[in-house]
Parts: structure tokens; C-alpha cells; sequence
């Protein structure tokens, strides 16, 4: 078993890694070519993220997009999960089905979705309604998190806090919410960093007026080969492990996981 | 505390702003959807209200019908694959110690959250003449030259089951970590190896399990967009590519939306099915 193992597991690393060694390697490459082994060492390319004027504007506008969408993708999660937890409302399950289901559809849904509401109201184009298109986008990642959060709260320590006396809104702030802030948190991490390489909601809503990085590497990619796209690749998924190992590090990232699929249908 | 029902309107308060967001920018962005896909176009990329079914028709058409179909086998083709591949990988994954666990999971999470544009510029060059995994045979004297293998249709099922292979294994986690481990223990303690207690006892008790999980992994396949297009040809575009051509470059949104809410029905009917098997799972057991 052990032989089988080391080999399945030997194979699945080698094939998910093999296409990052090789963008690893042409990153590196001095010249301005399509070529592995690299020839020559130069971290210039990534230096290019930074310089290069088109470069460094569309890494600010997926930073700004994901930061910003995140949050308001959190503002929306956190009052839903609480209200589903603190309230006995069947009929408020809808609203958590409509948190989910943007998620469960393929993308391609959504994002013509909002494109022919932003052209029917007349805000085609306008970047924030990128922020918003991602943030309804991406709810389902928080909403999941924070909703396992209050389920693993001991509902007999509440009714502590509120027998002595504390209001809803006491309970939440000094009991509540010290609780449940790792998986805000988390559900933030997930959103932002999905959020950071999102393309298709992004470019069918504001892919004209707005270039986040995903877009700028598609759009260079129609006009030939850039070492910087590959430089932007390996940023992208060194960010994101970054990202996953901290909530790792300061989560329980197989319970977080054991979750974040069983609410969806 | 147990969940009181609400007594006022303040009980609602905080049940506000989800509600107007999500109503706002989805529910209503999905009626504007169909809605559109009855509406009918003008020259020059507009369209006016109106209530017809020339698009639906138009879809329905034979060139449309080939698009869909390959599409369904296309996602089908990957799904099978992934589920085939996830499942024994899953099972000896969560049976690792937690550190190794831990660390396979934030790579298969940051590889689950690669966007389509970065995973098929990776395997573009991957595939590619000058800079691909054919130098390495040639390097290897397996290959006379290097040569290019995309677009093709193997390159873009490769590129789709990488995009696939950690959604199916984080789909597999939880249901493989909750089930009974003295099932196939029990199995091994009576003499089967553990390749065979795998397959007789772990398989056909996880057989719903694996069949909710084709069909989501199929859901998430037919979502693929840009794969096609950076690794096929026109002909293996699919219905995800044409809906995106023709709302962007042909600007014919009310063909695009006809063709969005096909797939939104072939989804929703998938979804059905899905949680139709979860529950006479649950009900079996």
C-alpha cells in the first residue's frame, strides 16, 4: 500500500507542479523568449510587476478589487449567518441559498447576469461594480465559514451572557464575535484571494475600463509572449499559499474544509 | 440561548443589508438575464423589449446542438477522469499524518484558486515548442525535436482536469473523513488487501457519494471558459466560450442570455439530481 501510495501521490505532485516549475523557470530567464531550461538569471521580470507602468495599475486595481470586495462580501455574510443562528426563520433559508447558489452555477451565469443589469441600468463599466459583482460572487466563501463558526458555538454559554443581563447586542460584541473573528477571518482570506484571480466577472462587467491582472495577462497573451505574465503567475500562486498557510497556521484548515462543501447541494 | 422566532421589526434589522444585496445584484440581475433572452436585437449591438423566441429557436439550431453536446461529453470526459484520480488519492490523503494533510491541502486550495487565464498559460508553455515538456524528451533522447502539442483536444482536457483535481478532492474530503474507518478495517482483519478492501468495501459503500461528486465536478467543468480557448481550436470551444463571444464580441446579449439560461436550467436539473441521490443515501443508511 505504501509503494501505491508514493506512487499516486508522486504522480499527482509531479503533474501539479510541472506547469509552475516550467513559468518558475522561463520567470527567471534573462532574455525576452519562450525558452526552457532558462537561459541566464534575472529577476527583472518581477521587478517589471512593479516598474512598468500597465503592469503595477492593474496589480493595484486586483488588490483594491479584492480587498474591497472581500469585505463587502464579509458585511453581507456576517449578519446573514448571525440572523440564521440567533433566529428561528425558516423562510430566511432562501437567502442563504441565494449566498450559495452564484457559486454553484458555472460563472459564466453570473457575470452575464450582471452585465445585462449594469447595461440595462446604465452603470456598464463603472469599477466599482466590479467590487460588488465579486462580492456577491464570492459571499458563499464567508457565509460558509461564519455559519460553521456559529455552529460550533456552545449555545448554553450565550445563555450565560444574556442572563446576566447582556443585550444582543453586548452578547455579540464580548462573547459572540471573539468566537467566531478566526472564520471571519478565513472567510476573508478565501474571498480575497479568489477574488485576486477571478477573470470572467471581472472582464465581462468592467474588462474595458478596468484591467485586473488576470485580464492584463489574457489581453498580453493575444499579442504574443511576456516573461512578465510568468512572473505574475508564480506572485499569484506564492500569494496564495502564503495566504492558505495562514489560515492554516492559525486555523483548523481540515475542519474549515470539512464544511466548506457539505452546506453546498 | 435557543433560536427565538422574531418578535418585531428590529428582530429583522440585521437581515437587511444580505437581503437588498442579494436581491439587488443577483436575483435581479438573473430576471434581467432571462428577461433579455426575449428580447429582440437591433444592428449595431442593441436590443429593444419585446417577447419573442428567436433565440431559443436560433440556439436549438444544429450548429448550437454540436456545441452543447460536446460541451456535455467534454465535461463528462473530465469529471470521469478526476473522480477516477481524487478517489483513491483522497482516501490515502486523509489517512496521512496532519502535517503532511495540511500542507497538500493549502496546495491543492492554491491551485484550486489559480485563475483560468494563469493555469492555461502554464500549460500553454508547458506545451509549447520552445519551451516545453518535449525539450525534455528530446534532452532525454526519447524525441528527435521538440514539437508543440497544443491546441488540442488533449491539451485542453489536461488543462480542465488540473483545474478540476483539487475541487474534486476538497468535494471528496469531507464525505471520505466521516466515513466509518472500521468498515474497511473489518475488511482487512478478514484477510482482504488493501487494495482489494478499497475497492470491494470502501467503493460500493461511498458509491452515492461518488456519484454526487461526477455530477458537481461536472457542473465545475462546464464552467470552463478560457481553457478551451487557450488550449483548443475554434471547434472545441464551449457553450461557456460562445455565450461569453457572442455577449462581448458580437454583442448579441439576447442570444448569449438564450444560451445562458439553457445552461442554467441543464445546471439546475444536475443539482436536482445531486441532492435527489444525497437523500436516498441518507435515507438507505
Amino acid at each position: 500500500m505504501t509503494i501505491l501510495r508514493n506512487v499516486l501521490f508522486g504522480i499527482v505532485g509531479l503533474f501539479l507542479a510541472l506547469p509552475l516549475i516550467i513559468v518558475a523557470g522561463v520567470s527567471v530567464n534573462a532574455r525576452q523568449s519562450l525558452t526552457f531550461p532558462p537561459q541566464g538569471f534575472s529577476l527583472g521580470w518581477y521587478g517589471q510587476i512593479f516598474l512598468n507602468m500597465e503592469w503595477r495599475n492593474a496589480l493595484i486595481a486586483s488588490l483594491v478589487l479584492a480587498l474591497s470586495s472581500a469585505a463587502l462580501a464579509v458585511l453581507i455574510a456576517l449578519p446573514l449567518a448571525w440572523f440564521l443562528w440567533r433566529r428561528y426563520a425558516p423562510w430566511a433559508n432562501i437567502f442563504q441559498l441565494l449566498g450559495v447558489a452564484p457559486f454553484t452555477l458555472p460563472p459564466v451565469i453570473t457575470a452575464l447576469g450582471l452585465l445585462t443589469f449594469w447595461a440595462t441600468t446604465g452603470f456598464y463599466g463603472q469599477p466599482w461594480t466590479a467590487v460588488i459583482g465579486h462580492a456577491i460572487f464570492f459571499v458563499t466563501l464567508p457565509l460558509v465559514t461564519i455559519s460553521l463558526g456559529f455552529s460550533a458555538i456552545d449555545r448554553s454559554l450565550v445563555e450565560a451572557a444574556s442572563t446576566l443581563g447582556g443585550d444582543d447586542r453586548t452578547v455579540f460584541r464580548t462573547v459572540v464575535l471573539p468566537m467566531i473573528s478566526p472564520y471571519i477571518v478565513s472567510g476573508y482570506a478565501f474571498a480575497f484571494v479568489l477574488s485576486l484571480n477571478e477573470y470572467i466577472v471581472a472582464y465581462m462587467t468592467v474588462g474595458f475600463t478596468l484591467e485586473t491582472l488576470p485580464i492584463k495577462i489574457f489581453n498580453s497573451l493575444r499579442y504574443g509572449y511576456t516573461p512578465t505574465m510568468a512572473a505574475v503567475t508564480i506572485l499569484f500562486v506564492a500569494t496564495a499559499a502564503i495566504v492558505f498557510s495562514l489560515v492554516a497556521r492559525f486555523g483548523d484548515l481540515p475542519k474549515l474544509l470539512g464544511a466548506m462543501t457539505s452546506n453546498e447541494p | 440561548m435557543r433560536r427565538e422566532a422574531p418578535q418585531t421589526l428590529g428582530d429583522y434589522a440585521p437581515l437587511a443589508f444580505p437581503a437588498i444585496m442579494l436581491i439587488v445584484f443577483f436575483v435581479v440581475p438573473f430576471g434581467t438575464m432571462i428577461s433579455v433572452s426575449f428580447f429582440k436585437r437591433q444592428q449595431g449591438g442593441f436590443y429593444t423589449p419585446d417577447f419573442v423566441f428567436d433565440n431559443y429557436i436560433r440556439f436549438l439550431s444544429a450548429f448550437f446542438g454540436g456545441v452543447l453536446s460536446f460541451s456535455l461529453l467534454l465535461a463528462i470526459a473530465v469529471a470521469a477522469t478526476c473522480v477516477v484520480l481524487a478517489l483513491p488519492f483522497t482516501y490515502l490523503l486523509i489517512r496521512m499524518k496532519r502535517r503532511t494533510q495540511v500542507a497538500w491541502l493549502v496546495a491543492l486550495l492554491s491551485i484550486l484558486s489559480l485563475s483560468e487565464v494563469i493555469i492555461g498559460f502554464a500549460w500553454s508553455t508547458l506545451f509549447s515548442r520552445t519551451a516545453g515538456i518535449t525539450n525534455l524528451f528530446v534532452w532525454l533522447g526519447l524525441m528527435q525535436q521538440a514539437v508543440a502539442l497544443t491546441p488540442s483536444i488533449g491539451a485542453v482536457v489536461t488543462g480542465m482536469v488540473y483545474q478540476a483535481f483539487p475541487y474534486t478532492v476538497l468535494v471528496l474530503y469531507p464525505a471520505l473523513v466521516r466515513l466509518d474507518p472500521t468498515l474497511s478495517e473489518a475488511a482487512r482483519t478478514l484477510g482482504a488487501s488493501p487494495v482489494k478492501a478499497f475497492f470491494t468495501v470502501v467503493v460500493p459503500a461511498l458509491r452515492d457519494t461518488i456519484l454526487a461528486t461526477l455530477i458537481m465536478v461536472f457542473i465545475f467543468a462546464l464552467g470552463s471558459y478560457l481553457l478551451p480557448q487557450l488550449l483548443g481550436r475554434p471547434q472545441h470551444w464551449t457553450l461557456s466560450v460562445h455565450i461569453t463571444d457572442q455577449a462581448i464580441y458580437q454583442s448579441n446579449m439576447p442570444f448569449a442570455a438564450a444560451m445562458a439560461v439553457f445552461l442554467v436550467l441543464v445546471t439546475l436539473a444536475l443539482v436536482a439530481l445531486t441532492l435527489l441521490v444525497g437523500r436516498q443515501g441518507g435515507a438507505s443508511k
